[in-house]
């Protein structure tokens, strides 16, 4: 193994050379955005429905009454939520299950799943998952069939710089990260776009405007 | 060229027919261009649509460029920095010399859990090794789990583009492959929703049960020990996520120093290759974690040839390249012979100078002739490898390498005849004389002897009667 690793080596050092080192790299891309909150908020919902989610907006003491209503036009019933889901989020008059390990049999059967999220990006109208309080494992938000993520406009940045400079110090930790940009699709067959193949078929997402 | 195409299970770089001969096949299959030009021309205008978008991209395209020249001039100690943190995270490193070597550390790995079974990522790297080949040989079945890569694999066919592997293949077609080989199909229609979801049900099943997965790598981290997968369907995460055991498979030049890097690449990557904003799901994580994700996380190295080009300066742009798929769908060449005519698992213009570089064959040196050179694909390349150039750079080493030949001789000939006046208009007469018994309805469509060759793909306009220089000298009389 160590025999491989240090033929491996040598050949990249014979193969540079004294090559010269290359000149700085230059990072004269757009870093930061300008939008103001309201900018950023209408971006963000404008390029999130382009994937085909549907996105509501709320206020933060109308949250949990948003996503009854959602949940009662979807007609889902049972929802898994991770540990650590902020008590505002949870729609009464649900079968909330809270992620205690559940096992995979359990999170296929659920109707869906309720997260909070790390941050969004208006450019492109991403969510990003680190997994921490209020998002759960990696599981949780790919197996059930449906995904209601909640966005406290707080979170959401202009640019995907941004969003990948916001989570450096979760990468640094070692977390894993789950970039989601609407439901699962695929356009392998003659490139017709097809929603749901092995992710949540359905994404909903509330902003709260003032959090 | 329809399903009864044999079974491909050796590696993907293994170039068997020179590019001429595989092409001419493939244009007689009026399907498969059908097929080919309308998903090219689509992604294309929807790719543009993407780019527009960005007042930034040329300085995108110069960071991504220079990210990755700067990733490779210092490869030896980025790779070091992989392996330390990757195992400071909980993971096992390895490091392969080829192929071969991929291959036996991944079935050895699969072997000590006992797996009959392992599921796969859609995955260029374990394609360009053989893997799912080698991995049979030991009584190991590789599942694929992306939709275009499950159409090729119970097809029994290869890929045709590298994103879009099944890009070749139409609805009814597909119908009948899952039809026949996919359980509780008897009702299938060719709408594509019905085709996803018969995927979906039999793979479902698998992603609950199989404990063991291999999957590529679109980037990784130096620093942080970070492996990044960009995908669509969800199949990726499966594979990521749910298995007691996950080994990637990655290229050496895959590996970039820091995190802050990610900001260039998640820009180039998605609006490059599928033409979104932003791919549906990437996936990045970092060894393994108490509770989240496998257990078991092996990450291996693979060389493969790619030192040589790293060696060939002129040529090492090459690695560069961060498998788009960009300049198969620009390329006037891909867009009429489709991709298994390079016979490769790199097709199009980056497989036109990958490929050679990484397979020594004679067939894969008539690679870097399959090309115009347009220059669309250098215009279109997310980290600008300028792919003409090199193309012309291994043509001349093709070239070298034959020795003398006649194409060499006749070049002399016309450096001569160009070179001097007298002969110039000398032999403008005489062609002008002598193409008369083969102009048909003022076109040449076929020339006799070694010249044939160039007729065989085009016709030719012939030399008018009467020369400017002619014209010019009667003109001033």
């Amino acid at each position: 193994m160590s025999a491989a690793r240090d033929a491996i080596l040598g050949r990249i050092r014979a193969a540079l050379g004294d090559a010269p080192a290359e000149a700085p790299v230059p990072r004269s891309f757009r870093r930061a955005g300008t939008a103001d909150r309201a900018a950023l908020i209408a971006g963000f919902a404008e390029k999130a429905s382009a994937y085909r989610v549907r996105v509501e907006l709320c206020g933060a003491a109308e949250v949990a009454a948003t996503a009854a209503r959602l949940l009662g036009e979807r007609g889902h019933v049972r929802l898994a939520v991770p540990a650590g889901l902020p008590a505002g989020f949870a729609p009464e008059g649900f079968d909330l299950v809270p992620d205690e390990g559940l096992d995979r049999a359990t999170l296929s059967a659920v109707d869906g799943v309720i997260t909070a999220c790390a941050c969004a990006i208006a450019q492109t109208g991403t969510i990003v998952l680190d997994h921490g309080a209020g998002q759960g494992r990696r599981a949780l938000t790919l197996l059930p069939d449906y995904h209601l993520c909640i966005v406290e406009a707080g979170r959401i940045v202009d640019l995907v710089p941004e969003a990948v400079a916001r989570m450096e110090p979760a990468v640094k930790a070692g977390r894993p990260l789950t970039f989601i940009s609407g439901p699962s699709a695929t356009s392998d067959i003659e490139l017709s776009r097809v929603e749901g193949v092995h992710g949540p078929r359905t994404l909903d997402v509330i902003v709260v405007r003032d959090a | 060229m329809s399903t009864d195409t044999p079974v491909h299970e050796g590696p993907g770089i293994l170039v068997e027919r020179p590019f001429p001969a595989a092409a001419r096949d493939a244009l007689k299959d009026a399907q498969l261009r059908r097929n080919i030009g309308k998903a090219t021309t689509t992604i294309r205008a929807k790719r543009r649509n993407a780019v527009a978008e960005m007042p930034d991209w040329e300085a995108l395209r110069d960071a991504g460029y220079a990210i990755k020249r700067d990733a490779l001039r210092r490869l030896d100690e980025n790779l070091l920095k992989l392996d330390a943190s990757v195992t400071a995270a909980g993971g096992t490193v390895h490091w392969a010399r080829d192929g071969a070597e991929a291959n036996r550390i991944v079935g050895d790995i699969l072997a000590g859990h006992g797996a009959e079974e392992v599921l796969k990522i859609k995955s260029l790297t374990t394609d360009e090794t053989g893997l799912n080949g080698a991995l049979e040989a030991r009584g190991i079945d590789a599942i694929e789990t992306d939709l275009a890569e499950v159409i090729v694999q119970k097809g029994g066919d290869r890929s045709s583009h590298i994103l879009v592997p099944a890009i070749h293949r139409n609805r009814a077609e597909i119908r009948a492959i899952f039809k026949r080989e996919l359980p509780d199909t008897d009702d299938l229609t060719d709408d594509p929703k019905a085709l996803t979801a018969a995927a979906r049900r039999y793979l479902r099943e698998k992603f609950m049960t199989v404990p063991c997965a291999v999957s590529g790598a679109n980037f990784a981290v130096a620093e942080t020990g970070s492996v990044a997968i960009f995908e669509s369907e969800g199949n990726g995460r499966m594979c990521l996520t749910l298995p007691r055991v996950l080994i990637t498979v990655m290229g050496i030049e895959k590996v970039v120093p820091r995190w802050d890097d990610m900001a260039a690449f998640l820009q180039l990557l998605p609006r490059s290759s599928t033409a979104e904003r932003m791919n549906p799901y990437n996936s990045v994580w970092s060894g393994t974690r108490a509770g989240e994700g496998p257990e078991e996380f092996h990450l291996v190295l693979l060389d493969n040839g790619r030192t040589a080009v790293l060696a060939d300066e002129a040529a090492r742009d090459t690695l560069n390249c961060i498998r788009c798929s960009a300049c198969l769908n620009i390329c006037p060449v891909y867009e009429r012979t489709g991709g298994r005519a390079y016979g490769s698992t790199y097709p199009g213009p980056i497989g036109a100078i990958l490929t050679p570089q990484l397979d020594p064959s004679a067939e894969a040196a008539t690679l870097p002739f399959a090309s115009s050179l347009c220059g669309a694909c250098y215009e279109v390349c997310p980290v600008k490898i300028d792919i003409p150039r090199i193309l012309v750079h291994l043509r001349s080493k093709a070239n070298a390498a034959k020795g003398t030949t006649g194409e060499a001789l006749a070049m002399a000939a016309m450096a001569r005849v160009f070179g001097s006046e007298r002969l110039y208009a000398l032999a403008q007469r005489a062609v002008a004389v002598g193409q008369r018994p083969f102009v048909r309805d003022g076109q040449i469509r076929a020339l006799p002897g070694p010249l044939a060759g160039w007729t065989a793909m085009r016709d030719l306009a012939p030399v008018p009667k009467q020369s400017f220089r002619g014209w010019w000298a009667e003109r001033k009389r």
